[in-house]
């Protein structure tokens, strides 16, 4: 790691003093610093000799919610692109934003909403790429319970993650006439779904491509059999209007004026994205690529995952990664107006113009188009897959 | 004599075992199974097998692979995550171990150091743990002290080291204080020096005190090392398991158990080793009442 640093810390210089060459060199000395830097940004580098470090801060343990990442590391994209990545994962005490912000990382994955928070609180961190383009967030409950919206909430036990998991089941209340303090019930939920099937949660948090498959592969005691989609109601935030950007890539602030960041910035992007559009095409491959990567989830489950957060993604209109500013501006605004329990919001006022840039992921989709990769997914069609129990 | 009483100690520990076994399958027979209830709150836990597994089931899963498809059986996994999280907890032992008496020489030494530094020992063991993780995880790999480079895994020690020195310190402490009064008297009639009385005196007194307090530091560099385990994602050990093993708890509720019962032989191994040395400092004194 130390040499990783040294090394950084040397480009870091040599950076500089291009750039002080630049200034104030002769005429001749600065076309020749120029001409190789566009060298450098417009086609992946033949020679790497010195591959730039890179560290990703994850949200949290090896899946398949990041296997863009890993594919990209696995199949060699980001050292196409002359990156040497790190990725880290998280963990239950690490925050994903905090850690960027901190300067341990030089990119991590965070929700909007989440690093909105932080950002507020003085973290000085950009999204530069909108990976997740829609919300996988669901409210389970058993079909019996009768929740088929957010007004169905009231009066009932509603779990949450908590640890700013929890802003679109507000949104939704909110949205809803629902005071979250006085009309429901607000439990803390554990990572698993054993609230949900006990009965001791009358609906749960789950993600489409996690916790949800989670009760899909647990046992019905009262057929023996495995639950099935039939067994439960949904309520999707995303379809209930108050679906939050989730997944996307952080960069550093402080850090974003800086040429030579922006440059690492756009080729880790672009090899991210061709990361996942290869998951895209290559499901089961991702899946193979996740689970070497030491993921401790069972191999359907972990492909149920993939499929799922692959419609996250996929199709990306747009272009993937590209920050849609409809959605952005839901998000802001459901940040703002959704009441927590004592009555506050996530954020007190509008995120200024600094806290998301397309730029980066702009220049990063033109590589990728030079390169031949579908970034649209315009044909995507997601595969069906069956989950065994405890998704093994 | 101590054959016999070896072969007793075993023959109970296994009795316990089955004990513990026995009211576990017994329980899930005539309890609830959907959990006691009085006035709204649960009093009884569910006996359903969600929430509490055959013992059978919990075993075999030892033998079954971790995940489908691979050839790793649960059982290396947990004990290769348990014998991880042994070296973490014996280096944090032992830190702890010379943290703690070097502390305890030194205010036996100097009241004033006692009155000044006692108090805030006694505060930092009021921090939570969750909250010093992240932080001094976050050393791992920037810190750099001279050559030496901080491992991510030396940061998990370090918060076992945390809760394990405190009580050793208190403990040798007052170990080092219980000499009687007269025994001082007649080291100091001899002129003995201070470094004298303090090892032919001073810790042969103590070492009653020490043994347990060894054992409750033990056991805490275990506490704080599974937490940071579970706290930071520190990969290899068996709480970083616990937590992935949770995860998957609603579908295969055995798996998270095998990780538990890991963490649990994983304390016993470490107060196993406090006794072994229990044993060894103690052979010529008389022993300790309660075993």
């Amino acid at each position: 790691m130390r040499k990783k640093t040294l090394k950084f810390a040397f480009a870091g210089i040599a950076v500089v003093s291009l750039v002080v060459g630049a200034c104030g060199g002769s005429d001749d000395e600065a076309t020749e610093d120029t001409s190789a830097a566009t060298e450098e940004t417009t086609a992946p580098v033949e020679e790497c000799t010195t591959p730039t470090p890179v560290k990703l801060q994850l949200q949290w343990f090896t899946q398949a919610q990041f296997a863009g990442y890993y594919a990209a590391q696995d199949q060699g994209f980001y050292a196409d692109q002359c990156l040497d990545v790190t990725i880290m994962e998280g963990a239950v005490d690490i925050t994903p934003q905090n850690v960027l912000a901190d300067g341990q990382a030089d990119f991590a994955i965070s929700w909007v909403s989440k690093a909105l928070a932080s950002r507020e609180g003085g973290a000085n961190i950009v999204n530069i790429a909108q990976v997740f383009q829609r919300s996988g967030t669901l409210q389970v409950s058993f079909k019996d319970k009768n929740i088929t919206t957010a007004a169905d909430f009231e009066g009932k036990t509603i779990g949450n993650w908590g640890f700013g998991n929890e802003f679109e089941i507000f949104a939704a209340l909110t949205q809803a006439g629902l005071d979250p303090a006085k009309d429901v019930t607000l439990v803390q939920q554990q990572f698993d779904m054993a609230g949900l099937l006990s009965g001791d949660i009358d609906a749960a948090e789950a993600m489409t491509y996690n916790e949800y498959a989670m009760v899909l592969e647990a046992i019905n005691p009262a057929t023996g059999a495995l639950y099935t989609a039939d067994d439960f109601n949904v309520v999707s935030y995303e379809a209930e209007g108050v679906g939050m950007l989730q997944d996307a890539i952080w960069a550093d602030g402080s850090r974003i004026d800086d040429p030579a960041y922006v440059d690492t910035a756009t080729k880790f992007v672009a090899a991210s994205l061709q990361g996942w559009a290869f998951c895209r095409d290559n499901v089961e491959t991702c899946r193979d690529i996740v689970v070497s990567k030491g993921s401790k989830l069972g191999s359907s489950h972990q492909l149920w995952q993939m499929n799922e957060v692959n419609k996250l993604i996929w199709p990306a209109d747009g272009g993937a990664g590209v920050i849609d500013s409809a959605a952005w501006e839901r998000t802001s605004s459901l940040s703002q107006s959704a009441k927590n329990l004592e009555g506050g919001t996530v954020l007190t006022a509008a995120p200024d113009d600094g806290a998301y840039t397309n730029d980066i992921v702009t220049a990063a989709l033109a590589m990728l188009d030079a390169m031949g990769v579908d970034t649209s997914g315009s044909a995507y069609m997601p595969i069906t897959v069956e989950l065994a129990e405890g998704g093994n | 004599m101590l054959m016999r009483r070896i072969a007793y100690r075993s023959s109970m520990f296994v009795l316990a075992i089955a004990l513990v076994v026995a009211l576990w399958e017994g329980y899930k027979v005539v309890g609830p199974q959907d959990g006691g209830k009085l006035f709204g709150v649960s009093i009884l836990p569910r006996a359903n097998n969600t929430a509490m597994p055959h013992v059978w089931t919990m075993l075999s899963r030892y033998g079954r692979p971790e995940v489908r498809g691979s050839d790793t059986k649960i059982w290396s996994v947990v004990l290769s995550g348990t014998l991880f999280s042994l070296r973490l907890s014996l280096v944090g032992f032992f830190l702890g171990t010379t943290i703690g008496v070097g502390l305890a020489v030194l205010m036996s030494r100097f009241k004033v150091v006692q009155r000044g530094l006692l108090p805030y020992l006694v505060m930092s063991q009021t921090v939570p743990l969750i909250a010093l993780a992240p932080l001094v995880v976050s050393w791992g790999g920037k810190l750099e002290i001279g050559s030496f480079i901080w491992p991510r895994w030396l940061s998990a020690s370090i918060l076992g080291t945390f809760l394990a020195f405190f009580p050793i310190a208190v403990g040798t402490l007052r170990g080092l204080a219980s000499a009687p009064a007269a025994a001082v008297e007649l080291m100091d009639s001899y002129a003995a020096s201070w470094r004298q009385t303090l090892f032919k005196l001073r810790f042969p007194a103590a070492v009653p005190f020490m043994v347990p307090a060894f054992k409750l530091g033990a056991s805490g560099a275990v506490v704080g090392v599974v937490v940071a385990e579970i706290s930071t994602g520190l990969k290899g050990g068996i709480g970083r398991l616990i937590i992935e093993y949770a995860r998957e708890a609603t579908g295969d509720p055995a798996k998270v158990f095998t990780a538990v019962f890991g963490a649990a032989a994983l304390g016993i191994t470490m107060s196993g080793l406090v006794a072994l040395s229990d044993v060894l400092l103690m052979r010529n004194r008389p022993k300790e009442t309660s075993a």
